[in-house]
């Protein structure tokens, strides 16, 4: 019985794929990236025709109409999916331009930062107004 | 070129424009005077403007995406077809967004 990998990895292929493999995370990244770009189609589709439905609407009744719960869930989805996608662009981003090692990794901590803080003030936003509080 | 530096571009600006999202809900969570000031600012006509750059850049963006699924698939990717596919939808983008806003007024008025 002889290694089929040389050295001292002692991991399978398909672990050094699904988890630090030689570009560090195999492909989640590109996996969730498809993922949330198609769950993102029917999403941004109901957000542009939620906001139609909502062009003149005042306080009460845009109030009213987030609380609905088919909508909040909807809405909630909608962030989800869509900061989970842009965090994942961006990062692209900040590592096809930014070079430096330190700005780089400052930048995509702040990427991260900023999808949670995001992420935090609409799903409470959404809870509030959907909860009547 | 164009089309495809777009789509980071336009991606960048829905980055940011998440900012816009988190404002108007957080201002329809608190009391109404919040809720009429942001109401106000994005209707005023520097607001509709900046929504409808934000609203062109979503639909661009999304078509830009479906683009690259196709494009996953294998399908598309000739050097022809995929400048042809670039430019509709940069066209289709504009004519959808313009449609989009033309069916919010018509839903509402003002």
């Amino acid at each position: 019985m002889t290694m089929a990998s040389s050295g001292k990895d002692m991991r399978t292929p398909l672990g050094r794929v699904r988890g630090l493999g030689s570009a560090r995370e195999g492909t989640g990244h590109f996996w969730r990236q498809r993922l949330t770009a198609i769950a993102n189609i029917p999403l941004t589709l109901f957000f542009i025709g939620f906001l139609i439905s909502l062009n003149g609407a005042g306080y009460a009744e845009t109030r009213n109409a987030i609380s609905n719960p088919f909508v909040a869930l909807v809405l909630f989805l909608f962030i989800i999916s869509g900061l989970i996608h842009m965090r994942l662009g961006m990062q692209v981003i900040i590592e096809d331009y930014i070079h430096g090692e330190g700005g780089k990794l400052a930048l995509l901590v702040l990427n991260t930062l900023f999808t949670i803080a995001i992420g935090a003030a609409i799903g409470f936003a959404l809870l509030k107004i959907a909860f009547g509080v | 070129m164009l089309v495809s530096i777009l789509h980071r571009i336009t991606g960048g600006a829905l980055y940011v424009g998440t900012l816009l999202l988190a404002a108007w809900l957080l201002a329809a969570a608190g009391p109404e005077r919040h809720f009429d000031t942001v109401n106000g600012i994005f209707g005023s006509w520097f607001g509709r403007l900046v929504l409808f750059g934000y609203s062109w850049a979503l639909v661009n963006h999304m078509l830009g995406g479906i683009r690259h699924l196709f494009w996953d698939t294998g399908g598309g990717l000739e050097k022809h077809t995929a400048s042809r596919l670039a430019w509709a939808q940069l066209g289709a983008s504009i004519v959808l967004t313009i449609l989009v806003w033309i069916v919010g007024y018509m839903a509402r008025g003002t």
